[in-house]
């Protein structure tokens, strides 16, 4: 059990009064490639954002290679880690956002290198020599001098996915990175995902892209109001739903 | 009007201007550089104080912002004394300004980092990097583009609202003016002249800021 790359325990999160997480546990190996599906609000994206503590919990714990992320338990008492603390445990962590969230002041190869020179200190031979690796890796080495506005959506993403994975996380976040996008912009996203999954990098994703989840995931998760409501290998969740509910949500999901 | 005759009462006139101007001149600086370093202060609190803070700052702006400049460069310079501040007519003239124009660059700095996505911190914390390091590298340098054009608007009106300081008999180039009209009655001409200046003034301010924005606009 310690060598669980992730593990969450009944993970409970609320906005106000409304619960959107009611009890979550998930455990991921090294090497997994784990996609989250569910309909809109059934707290996948919230799930995610929980672990590398963009959002606040109430309740339960998430562990990311045996570190407790975001709160210590002293005495009893639950407290929230140091904001230092907090930072440098995010790092552990690499996420892609829905709105791809470059920083649009910057080059391409400047948005990777900003955390490798100011969190990973490396110098700016380093970083830079590294940022033009993955840019490459991804696809556009020759768009580094470019700035956000000057590419496309699907560059975009593709910069935002290396600017997280130069950082060398155990375990990278993809929230929805293909839902912005326009149609014939999303394979090239995929398939620098499918890429990076076929090196070995630990990956949650949560995706409405369900023939991709087929095709690149090991486990699927299916969340049904703030709960699991069911997992599994994707060949048996997709042709063999156990639960009404995934069934449902299949039918009138793309995947066919 | 003979136009060589104007020049050259100008010209006989031009150590009094050239006073004024200067007076001018460190009266807007003076209020335009401690508003500013005042007002990021204010907008930092409105934006990202803890509540009482923000309440606090939240009154001082709308006290300020609500009352006219002339009331606070007269009150700065007749009120203060009576609880024992005793400024005199420059220092007075612009404090009152300065507080004033700190509260108008608040709530520019504030509207600025409110324009921000929060997308943009959230990719910053997601790289692991700590608040100050995203102020740093993140929001500042993307609020600096967004409140440089009406942050220009306000150190010219600062301009402006120096002449209000002629009340309280700080010889700035206004007070200069009127007094060489009341020598002279040649009250067109140096009225003229003195709009010309302040133009002038206010123009280069103009210039420099689509400078600056030029220089740090991101290309698209």
């Amino acid at each position: 059990m310690t060598n669980n790359l992730l593990e969450i325990r009944d993970l409970h999160k609320s906005y106000g009064a409304v619960e959107v997480l009611k009890g979550v546990d998930c455990t991921m190996q090294q090497g997994d490639v784990v996609s989250i599906i569910g309909s809109s609000g059934s707290g996948k994206t919230t799930m995610l954002r929980c672990i590398n503590m963009l959002e606040e919990f109430q309740g339960g714990t998430i562990r990311i290679d045996g570190q407790a992320i975001g709160y210590d338990v002293v005495n009893g008492q639950r407290r929230r880690k140091s904001e230092r603390e907090i930072a440098r445990q995010r790092a552990l962590t690499g996420m892609a956002f829905q709105q791809f969230n470059l920083f649009p002041h910057m080059t391409a190869v400047a948005n990777v290198m900003l955390g490798l020179v100011k969190v990973k200190k490396m110098s700016r031979d380093e970083a830079r020599t590294l940022a033009e690796t993955w840019l490459d890796r991804v696809g556009l080495r020759e768009r580094a001098e470019h700035y956000p506005g000057q590419l496309s959506g699907g560059q975009q993403q593709r910069v935002a996915i290396a600017r997280a994975i130069a950082m060398n996380p155990k375990l990278m976040l993809f929230d929805e990175v293909t839902s912005a996008l326009d149609p014939e912009l999303v394979n090239e996203v995929l398939q620098v995902i499918k890429s990076l999954a076929q090196d070995g990098m630990s990956m949650l994703l949560v995706t409405h892209e369900m023939r991709f989840a087929y095709e690149v995931s090991n486990r699927v998760i299916f969340m049904n109001q703030g709960r699991i409501g069911e997992e599994g290998n994707p060949r048996e969740m997709f042709h063999k739903p156990q639960t009404e509910r995934l069934a449902e949500f299949l039918k009138s999901s793309t995947f066919n | 009007m003979d136009i060589m005759h104007f020049l050259d009462i100008i010209w006989l006139a031009r150590m009094p201007i050239l006073k004024g101007l200067g007076v001018t001149i460190s009266i807007s600086l003076l209020a335009i550089c401690a508003g500013t370093v005042l007002g990021v202060f204010v907008g930092l609190a409105l934006t990202y104080g803890i509540r009482p803070l923000r309440w606090i700052v939240r009154g001082y702006t709308d006290f300020i912002r609500g009352t006219p400049v002339l009331v606070l460069v007269l009150a700065s310079y007749y009120v203060l004394s009576t609880v024992g501040l005793q400024l005199g007519p420059f220092q007075a003239g612009v404090l009152a300004l300065a507080v004033f124009c700190s509260s108008h660059v608040g709530e520019i700095v504030r509207g600025a980092l409110q324009s921000i996505p929060t997308g943009q911190t959230e990719a910053a914390k997601a790289i692991g990097l700590t608040f100050p390091q995203t102020f740093a590298y993140v929001l500042g340098p993307q609020a600096l583009r967004h409140a440089l054009p009406a942050w220009v608007n306000t150190a010219a009106e600062m301009v402006k609202a120096s002449t209000l300081l002629s009340i309280i008999g700080v010889a700035e180039l206004l007070l200069r003016t009127q007094e060489l009209i009341s020598r002279t009655f040649m009250s067109l001409e140096f009225y003229f002249f003195a709009g010309l200046l302040y133009f002038i003034i206010n123009y280069a301010i103009e210039r420099f800021g689509r400078y600056v924005e030029r220089k740090t606009a991101v290309p698209t």
